[in-house]
């Protein structure tokens, strides 16, 4: 780890290298819009909503798993980032089923909260109205595949965090899908603990309760914090070795 | 020369809807028919959506009557569940059933009805709307909004929203009875008492100015369909389904309304999108039937709150002879005393302390396959049966709606007044006005669009025997 100088939007900063950008951006009081990226999950770049421009690069980057180099000047808020960030919650809002007015988690949604960052006023491309499936077999979860964004944020708490990996994704495209186990049911996966972890972390309705009605629901991802605090600093066997 | 004339859009209806008048070659009506080119096909994108979601999903059915959707949705869950609800959840969606009564009530009569009957059919059609009553009598157009507000506010307080609340749910409802607002709904009460008596003046006063009209408006023996109490008393809620005929006589009673398909069936024509329900043992169209307010007054009993029954027994005299009210103008008569009922019974929910309780939801899953909900929506007994499989996602969905099982009358309806008002082609607005006036008393809710306020461009087409428009008349 070393410490390297950077300019964000026109501030310098000094940072640590191992940091990503978005959370350099984050502890400085920069906000990046994100949706895939969930504090204390590994980070994937799979949604490109975080996307910043860095000078002399041609490329736009994903600040959640770019890292600082020495000199570094990024900008996160450019014209052309904000249109590319509209344009992704457009692409994502027409190839699912988001009916939000009869949505479970209606007024409690990363992608809704998105679209009013970003101004979404209309959607310029066709809706594709996508045939998909709702599993309901788990007993006390749904996965409504209709509003899931592919953010991978269920894969990677299921496996990273509660150890079971259910979940995979499967096809590639726009036939990508989340599956469970050997892609089987929901209901007869042998993995599945039934904790609910994945439920929490899912940003918009694919991931629900079984019971909860229209606007019903609202996810708490603090939770994730706690466990992964916990876990890093293992605090309860010192606190035994103090006991001891 | 066979000529077609078309009204369409109706106005100061909720949706959209066109009527053709079909004339002979000497101008005699020969038929006349409501159009509902609407397909919202609701039964069929529910498909694979979940129990849960389906009140919530329902409700948007209608803005104006999104609740009495709610109700019976909620309620074919409550049968999936197979579970009894809490004492005090069944009491505030009662109170939930009756002030959805109290709006839209008072927007049929108020908003869209009154001002035909108060200004005149023949009036300025520019000031035939709710601003024209307000210049025309401003006391009484305030109470009047007044009065669907008080419906709309205790909406608004149990379900946290004014339309398409999501508060009752499979089981229960959502969210308990807010305590403080009680008192202030209780103050309320006289005023919208009174309100809803001078309603009543007025209707019976419109009853003398109209003497030589209303025998023409729909004037009719029919079948009449409702919920009644399990002894013969005014039902909105719950009770089981009576059948009269148009002499009065009880041809069916204590039927499960769980299984309404094996006592009415639905005919489709390919003119319009909107089903035509019949009863069964009658068959096709001679079982038709008619629904909502007018039904529910003649066939009930008597109504439990003593102000709204001394109306119901006056109400009873207009049948005379016939032993019931056949004729449709009396729906706006008998929506009124519902008016006054629905006012009156919440004050006494409104008292009842059960209403206060937290327990207010039964959890349960899935323990049948099939439920049919039922509830008196304002328009009608409103039926929702619904298919699960073992996870709750919907494999069927049917909707009997009040709208569509008047629809046969209201076709009769708009038949009679054109045979009677119309002779040849050349038709005043006052008489299309009357047309449409004759829907507007079934108070039709054919989708969920309002036009309360203005007035719609109306297009009268005259369409000869091979489809040429030789005519257009635009108001
Ligand atoms: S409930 Fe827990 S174990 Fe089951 S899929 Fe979700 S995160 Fe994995
Ligand atoms: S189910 Fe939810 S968490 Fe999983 S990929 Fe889809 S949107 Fe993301
Ligand atoms: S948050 Fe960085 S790519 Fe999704």
């Amino acid at each position: 780890m070393a410490i390297v100088t950077l300019t964000i939007d026109g501030i310098q900063f000094s940072a640590k290298d191992d940091e990503s950008i978005l959370e350099i951006a984050k502890q400085n009081g920069i906000r990046i819009p994100t949706l895939c990226h969930l504090d204390g999950l590994s980070d994937v770049g799979a949604c490109r909503l975080c996307l910043v421009e860095i000078e002399g690069w041609n490329k736009l980057m994903p600040a959640c798993t770019t890292f600082p180099i020495e000199g570094m000047v990024i900008h996160t808020q450019t014209e052309k980032l904000k249109k590319y960030r509209r344009m992704i919650i457009e692409l994502l809002a027409s190839e699912g089923n988001h009916q939000c007015a009869v949505c479970v988690v209606n007024n409690h949604c990363e992608l809704q909260d998105l679209a009013y960052e970003v101004g979404l006023q209309y959607v310029r491309f066709p809706y594709l109205y996508p045939k998909k499936h709702v599993d309901a077999t788990h007993p006390k979860f749904i996965m409504d595949h209709n509003k899931c964004v592919l953010c991978t944020r269920c894969v990677r708490v299921c496996h990273e965090v509660e150890g079971a990996h259910t979940w995979d994704i499967a096809n590639r495209g726009i036939n990508c899908e989340i599956i469970s186990d050997l892609n089987q049911s929901w209901g007869s996966s042998p993995s599945c603990t039934s904790c609910g972890k994945c439920v929490l972390v899912c940003p918009t309705g694919a991931l629900i309760e079984k019971g909860e009605t229209i606007a019903e629901m609202e996810k708490k991802r603090d939770f994730l914090k706690y466990i992964v605090t916990a876990r890093q600093k293992r605090e309860w066997i010192l606190n035994m070795s103090d006991e001891e | 020369m066979n000529k077609t004339i078309t009204i369409s859009p109706v106005t100061r209806i909720e949706g959209h809807a066109k009527i053709t008048i079909h004339l002979d070659e000497n101008g005699t009506v020969q038929d006349a028919r409501l159009h509902v080119d609407e397909f919202r096909g609701f039964e069929k994108f529910c498909e694979g959506r979940l129990l849960w979601e389906m009140p919530g999903i329902t409700s948007r059915i209608c803005g104006i009557c999104p609740s009495s959707h709610l109700i019976s949705s909620a309620k074919a869950g409550d049968e999936i569940f197979a579970v009894e609800i809490p004492e005090t959840a069944e009491k505030l969606r009662r109170l939930l059933v009756l002030a959805q009564w109290v709006q839209s009530h008072a927007l049929s009569f108020f908003y869209l009805s009154s001002p035909d009957l108060l200004l005149g059919f023949d009036s300025d059609p520019s000031k035939r709307n709710i601003l024209g009553l307000i210049e025309k009598d401003k006391e009484l157009a305030r109470r009047g909004i007044r009065l669907r507000k008080f419906g709309q506010e205790i909406i608004e307080i149990l379900g946290g929203r004014r339309i398409h609340t999501p508060w009752a749910v499979p089981g229960g409802v959502r969210e308990p009875f807010d305590k403080s607002k009680k008192d202030h709904l209780l103050n309320w009460i006289p005023e919208v008492k009174e309100t809803a008596l001078m309603a009543l003046e007025i209707i019976k006063k419109v009853h003398q100015d109209l003497e030589k009209e209303i025998p023409s408006f729909g004037n009719f023996r029919s079948l009449f369909v409702g919920l009644v109490s399990t002894d013969g008393g005014l039902e909105y809620y719950d009770g089981t389904l009576r059948v009269m005929d148009g002499n009065g006589n009880i041809i069916a009673d204590h039927l499960d309304p769980r299984k309404y398909y094996e006592y009415f069936d639905e005919h489709t024509e390919n003119w319009s999108y909107l089903k035509f329900p019949f009863y069964k043992p009658l068959g096709y169209p001679k079982g038709m039937y008619r629904v909502g307010p007018l039904a529910r007054v003649n066939i009930c009993d008597y109504i439990e709150t003593p102000l709204a029954e001394k109306e119901r027994r006056e109400f009873k005299k207009i049948a005379a002879s016939d032993g019931v009210v056949n004729n449709s103008f009396y729906y706006h008569y008998a929506r009124l005393i519902e008016t006054l009922f629905a006012v009156e019974r919440i004050e006494v929910l409104l008292n009842d302390p059960a209403i206060l309780g937290d327990h207010i939801r039964a959890r349960a899953m899935i323990n049948r396959y099939e439920g049919v909900g039922c509830n008196e929506a304002p328009r009608g007994v409103l039926f929702h049966h619904y298919w699960v499989n073992k996870d709750g996602v919907l494999q069927k969905v049917n909707l009997l709606i009040a709208t569509g099982q008047n629809n046969l009358a209201m076709n009769r309806t708009i038949k009679q007044i054109a045979s009677s008002f119309i002779e040849g082609s050349n038709i005043s607005e006052g008489v299309l006005n009357r047309i449409e006036s004759g829907i507007r008393m079934y108070d039709p809710c054919l989708s969920c669009s309002t036009h309360a306020i203005g007035q719609m461009p109306l297009v009268i087409q005259f369409i000869d025997a091979n489809g040429n428009v030789v005519h257009e008349i635009r108001k």
